[in-house]
C-alpha cells in the first residue's frame, strides 16, 4: 500500500513538472503557432541558475527559483525580439530549424561555461524531509510539486479566461492582423506571452531537477518529451496538457516501477498508440 | 507546341528532366568528387564510407521531406533497421556476401518505411513530426532491450564480411569498402532521378504542393505517399547496410534520434526537392563536424546551431523558398475541403 | 432515363441548419446547366455532397446507372464526375504541360507508374498540345503556374478538367477573381466544351449564366426554388423575392 501510494505519488509529480514546462510550450505551440523546439533548453537555462544560486552562491532554494525564472526570461527576451519575432507565421520547417539551431548553441554555450557535468539543486530541509500526511508520510518535494501544478494550472485559466490580457490574447490568436487592427499591440502580446512561456519553462525545469537532472544535454533529451506532451494533449488546451502529463506521467512512473529493463519501451509504445487514435490530441481545436 | 516553339532555355527547365546533360554532368561530378576523396585523403576512408552512408540516409530522407512534403526526425529507424539487419544476416545468419548482405538491407529498411508510412501517414504536422520521433526512439529503446541479438549499447560486432565478387578483400583501409559504398552511391543516385521524374515522381511532388488537387485528379494519395515511404526505406536500408559492412559493427546510434534530426540538418543545409541538395549537405556537414569535434564536440554543436539560426535568418528567401515548396509542413492555408 | 446525372432528394444539415434540404436534380447528356443563389444558399454544400466531399445525412447520388453516393471524392472522379475549383488549387511549381500531362496520365491510369518518363510519350505530349491550344494556353506551357496570370490560371483548371475527358463537368464559379477584360476568354472556352459533356455551372455573373445556360437553377436556402428557361428567371416571383429579400442589389439577377 505504501509502495502503490509513493508511486502514485511519483506519478502524479512527475506529471505536474511535465505539464508545469510543458503548458509554456502549449502556449507557443498553440497560441502563437511557433514550433519551439527550444522551449527545453529554457527549462534547462532555468536549472543551471539555480543550480548556480542554491549551490554554489548558497542563497537558498526559494531565491534559486526566484533568480532562475527572471534570469532565463530577462536571457531569453532577446531571443523573442530578434529570432522569434522573424519566425511568427512562417513554414514550421524554418520554425523547427531555428529553434534546434538555439538549442545545440545553448548546449555548446553551457558546458564551455560549467562543464559537462551533473548540476544538483539542494532542497531545503523542509522540502527534503518526508512529510506525515496522518495515515503515511510522503516526500516533502513531491507534495511541493504537486502543489505547484495546481497552482499554475489554476493562474493560467484565470490569466487566459478571466483577464483584460487573456482576451487580447486568444483574439490576437484568431485574427492576429484584425486584433491589430483594433489597437491592441500584437507585438507586446507575444513578447509577453513568450515570456510566461520560457518563465514557466524555467519554474518547471528547477522544481522538476529531481525527475529531470540538469545536464547539458537536457535540452535535447527531454524535449521530446515535452512535444509529447503537447501533441498528445492538443496544442493551446490547458485541459488537454493535463490529462495528457498525468496520463504519460503514469505510464512512464508505473512502466519503470513494473518493468524497469525496458525503459522508455512502452512509453513510446503509448505515444504511438495515442497519437495515432487522436492526431489533433485530446482536446485539440481543429486546424 | 503551335506558337511556342522557341522557348528560352531557362523556361524549359523545371525538373530537369529535358536536361540529360545536367544528369551527366552530376554523375560525372559525384565520381569524380569520390575519385578525389579517395585519392586526397587516403588515411581517411572509413570517414568517407560513413559518409556516403549517411548521404544514402539522407537522400532518403529528400525523397519524403522534398518530394512528398513529409517532414521526418525519424529517419533513422530505416537506416538502422537496414543496419541490424544486415548485422543479424552476417552475425547470425551466416550470411557474408557484401551484395547479399546490402539486399537484405534495403528489404529490412523498405519494410520499416511500409510500417513507417503506415503510421505517419495518418497524422499530419506536428503530429506527423511526433510520431516519426516516438518510432525512432521506440525503434532505439528495442534495439537496447534485446541486447541478446543487437549487442545493446556495445553494439552488435564480429561481422565477417566475405570479398568482394570472392575477390576484392574489404581490407584494413577500407579502400574496398570505400569504393564499394560510392559505386553504390551513384547507382542508387541514378535510380533515384529515374524515380523522381517518372510521373510517380512527379505525382508526389504534386502532392506535396496541393493534395486536393491531386485528389480532384482522381489520383488516392494515401497509397502514392505509402509507396515512395517504401522506396525512402530501400534507401536508407542501403545506407545502413552499407554502414555495417563497412565498419563490421552496428551500433545503437544508427537508429537514433541524433542522427534522424542530423540527417533534417544536412537535408535543409544543402537544399530539399533535388537529391543533389542532400548529397551536398551530407559531406559539408559531416565533413565540418569531424574537422571541428576533433578539438571539442560542443563547440561543434555552438558552431551548428549558429549555422542553423544564421541560415534561417540571413538566407530567408533562399532557405524560405526552398521550404516555400513544403506546404504540407508548414503555413496552415485556409482549408477548402 | 437517359440522365447521365441524378441527385435524388439531398438533405444535409449542419446543427440543425438545413443547407440542403431535399434537392433532386438530373442532367442528360450534352445538358448545360446554370445553379444560381444568393451567398448563403447551399451551393458550396451542393457541389460538396455531389463530389463526394461530404456525405448527405439522406438522398441518392447517381452517375449514369451507378450509385455512386457511398462512394468518395477520389472514386467519383475516376467515375467521370470532374470539378473545377471556385479559387484555383495548381501546382505552383509546375507548368501548365506538366498539370495537363499529369492529368491525361492519371485519366489512364498511369500516373503512378515508376518505370516511365512522364514527358516524352508522343500520343500524350499531342493530346497536351491539342488541349492547351483549345484553351489558348500554348503560349504560358511551359512556365511556372506561379508566373502566369490568373485568367489563364482559371483556363488551366478547365483545361485540366477538360483533359480527364468528364462526362460531367462541375465548374464552381469559373469566372471568379478574373479581370473583365479576361472573361471573353474564359467564356470562349466554355463555348468549345465537347458536345456531349453535360455541364453543371455555378456562378455569379449573371451576364456569363445567360450566354451560356440552357437552364437555370436556383437553390436558396437549401432549396431547388426555380427550375426552366433562363429567360423565364428574371420573371419568377420567388427568385425575385429570394434575392432582393436579401440582396439591395436587383441587377444582378435582372
Amino acid at each position: 500500500m505504501q509502495t502503490i501510494l509513493s508511486v502514485a505519488t511519483d506519478a502524479f509529480a512527475y506529471g505536474m513538472v511535465l505539464f508545469i514546462i510543458s503548458i509554456g510550450l502549449s502556449m507557443t505551440m498553440g497560441l502563437m503557432r511557433v514550433v519551439n523546439l527550444a522551449h527545453g533548453a529554457f527549462a534547462m537555462i532555468g536549472g543551471y541558475i539555480a543550480s548556480y544560486v542554491a549551490r554554489d552562491l548558497g542563497w537558498g532554494y526559494a531565491p534559486a527559483i526566484v533568480l532562475a525564472v527572471a534570469g532565463t526570461i530577462l536571457l531569453c527576451a532577446p531571443l523573442e525580439r530578434f529570432l522569434y519575432r522573424r519566425i511568427y507565421g512562417k513554414p514550421e520547417l524554418l520554425q523547427v530549424l531555428l529553434t534546434i539551431g538555439i538549442t545545440f548553441c545553448v548546449i555548446g554555450i553551457t558546458n564551455y561555461f560549467f562543464g559537462p557535468t551533473l548540476k544538483t539543486i539542494p532542497l531545503p530541509s523542509v522540502l527534503a524531509q518526508p512529510v506525515d500526511i496522518g495515515f503515511r508520510t510522503l516526500a516533502g518535494h513531491r507534495i511541493f510539486v504537486i502543489a505547484c501544478g495546481i497552482a499554475v494550472a489554476a493562474a493560467l485559466w484565470f490569466l487566459i479566461e478571466r483577464t483584460a490580457f487573456g482576451i487580447k490574447l486568444r483574439a490576437t490568436v484568431d485574427n492576429a492582423a484584425m486584433t491589430d487592427a483594433l489597437g491592441v499591440r500584437t507585438p507586446t502580446i507575444y513578447a509577453v506571452a513568450f515570456s510566461i512561456a520560457v518563465g514557466l519553462a524555467a519554474f518547471g525545469g528547477v522544481i522538476g531537477a529531481e525527475f529531470l537532472p540538469v545536464e547539458p544535454y537536457y535540452a535535447l533529451r527531454y524535449m521530446v518529451l515535452f512535444l509529447v506532451v503537447v501533441t498528445v494533449g492538443g496544442a493551446g488546451s490547458i485541459l488537454g496538457t493535463v490529462v495528457a502529463c498525468l496520463a504519460l506521467g503514469a505510464i512512464d512512473t508505473v512502466g519503470r516501477y513494473l518493468m524497469p529493463e525496458f525503459g522508455n519501451f512502452f512509453f513510446y509504445a503509448a505515444v504511438i498508440a495515442i497519437v495515432s487514435a487522436f492526431p489533433r490530441g485530446f482536446f485539440g481545436r481543429a486546424q | 507546341m503551335t506558337q511556342s516553339a522557341p522557348l528560352p532555355a531557362t523556361v524549359a527547365a523545371s525538373f530537369g528532366k529535358r536536361h540529360p546533360l545536367r544528369d551527366l554532368a552530376g554523375f560525372a561530378a559525384i565520381i569524380l568528387a569520390g575519385a578525389a576523396g579517395y585519392f586526397l585523403f587516403p588515411d581517411n576512408l572509413a570517414l568517407l564510407t560513413r559518409i556516403i552512408a549517411v548521404a544514402l540516409l539522407v537522400l532518403s530522407l529528400d525523397l519524403v521531406t522534398g518530394y512528398c512534403g513529409v517532414a521526418s526526425l525519424g529517419q533513422a529507424t530505416m537506416f538502422g533497421a537496414g543496419a541490424y539487419a544486415a548485422g543479424f544476416a552476417c552475425v547470425h545468419g551466416g550470411v557474408t556476401e557484401p551484395l547479399t548482405l546490402v539486399l537484405v538491407g534495403a528489404i529490412a529498411g523498405a519494410a520499416a518505411g511500409l510500417v513507417m508510412g503506415a503510421i505517419m501517414l495518418r497524422a499530419h504536422g506536428l503530429a506527423q513530426l511526433v510520431l516519426s520521433i516516438a518510432i525512432v526512439q521506440l525503434g532505439h529503446e528495442a534495439a537496447n532491450k534485446f541486447s541478446s541479438y543487437t549487442g545493446g549499447s556495445d553494439g552488435l560486432a564480429g561481422l565477417s564480411v566475405s570479398p568482394l565478387f570472392g575477390v576484392f578483400e574489404f581490407d584494413l583501409w577500407g579502400r574496398t569498402a570505400y569504393l564499394f559504398g560510392l559505386v553504390l552511391l551513384v547507382v542508387v543516385f541514378a535510380l533515384l532521378r529515374f524515380v523522381v521524374s517518372s510521373p510517380f515522381g512527379v505525382l508526389c511532388r504534386g502532392i506535396r504542393q496541393d493534395p486536393v488537387r491531386v485528389k480532384a485528379m482522381g489520383a488516392s494519395v494515401f497509397p502514392v505517399m505509402l509507396k515512395m515511404f517504401v522506396i525512402s526505406g530501400a534507401v536508407a536500408g542501403v545506407g545502413g547496410a552499407l554502414a555495417a559492412i563497412s565498419t563490421q559493427v552496428v551500433g545503437l546510434d544508427s537508429i537514433s534520434f541524433e542522427l534522424s534530426a542530423n540527417a533534417l540538418v544536412m537535408l535543409v543545409l544543402g537544399g530539399l526537392g533535388s537529391l543533389y541538395g542532400a548529397l551536398i549537405g551530407a559531406v559539408i556537414f559531416m565533413g565540418f563536424e569531424h574537422t571541428v569535434s576533433a578539438y571539442n564536440p560542443f563547440h561543434w554543436l555552438t558552431m551548428v546551431g549558429a549555422l542553423l539560426v544564421a541560415v534561417v535568418l540571413v538566407a530567408p528567401g533562399g532557405l524560405a523558398s526552398l521550404l516555400d515548396k513544403v506546404p504540407g509542413l508548414g503555413r496552415r492555408e485556409g482549408g477548402k475541403p | 432515363m437517359s440522365d447521365l446525372f441524378r441527385v435524388e432528394g439531398l438533405v444535409k444539415s449542419f446543427g440543425g441548419l438545413a443547407v440542403s434540404n431535399n434537392i433532386t436534380l438530373a442532367m442528360k447528356p450534352g445538358e448545360r446547366l446554370a445553379l444560381i443563389g444568393p451567398n448563403g444558399a447551399g451551393k458550396t454544400t451542393f457541389v460538396n455532397l455531389v463530389t463526394g466531399l461530404l456525405k448527405p445525412d439522406a438522398g441518392r447520388v447517381h452517375l449514369g446507372s451507378e450509385d455512386v453516393t457511398q462512394l468518395g471524392s477520389v472514386r467519383r472522379v475516376r467515375k467521370g464526375l470532374v470539378r473545377t475549383f471556385q479559387v484555383t488549387r495548381l501546382f505552383q511549381e509546375m507548368t501548365p504541360e506538366e498539370h495537363v500531362t499529369l492529368a491525361i496520365l492519371q485519366r489512364e491510369g498511369k500516373a503512378t507508374a515508376i518505370l516511365a518518363r512522364f514527358l516524352g510519350n508522343p500520343t500524350v505530349s499531342d493530346e497536351v498540345e491539342d488541349v492547351l491550344t483549345v484553351l489558348g494556353l500554348s503560349e504560358v506551357a511551359r512556365r511556372p503556374v506561379s508566373e502566369i496570370a490568373y485568367g489563364q490560371q482559371r483556363l488551366l483548371e478547365i483545361a485540366i478538367a477538360l483533359a480527364l475527358k468528364p462526362n460531367v463537368l462541375l465548374l464552381d464559379e469559373p469566372a471568379a477573381g478574373v479581370p473583365s477584360a479576361d472573361t471573353p476568354r474564359i467564356e470562349q472556352a466554355l463555348a468549345r466544351l465537347p458536345e456531349d459533356l453535360s455541364v453543371l455551372m455555378i456562378e455569379h455573373d449573371m451576364d456569363l449564366v445567360f450566354r451560356f445556360a440552357r437552364r437555370v437553377v436556383v437553390l436558396a436556402a437549401g432549396e431547388i426554388i426555380f427550375e426552366g428557361l433562363p429567360s423565364a428567371v428574371a420573371a419568377d416571383a420567388r427568385v425575385r423575392e429570394a434575392y432582393l429579400g436579401s440582396y439591395a442589389d436587383a441587377r444582378r439577377v435582372a
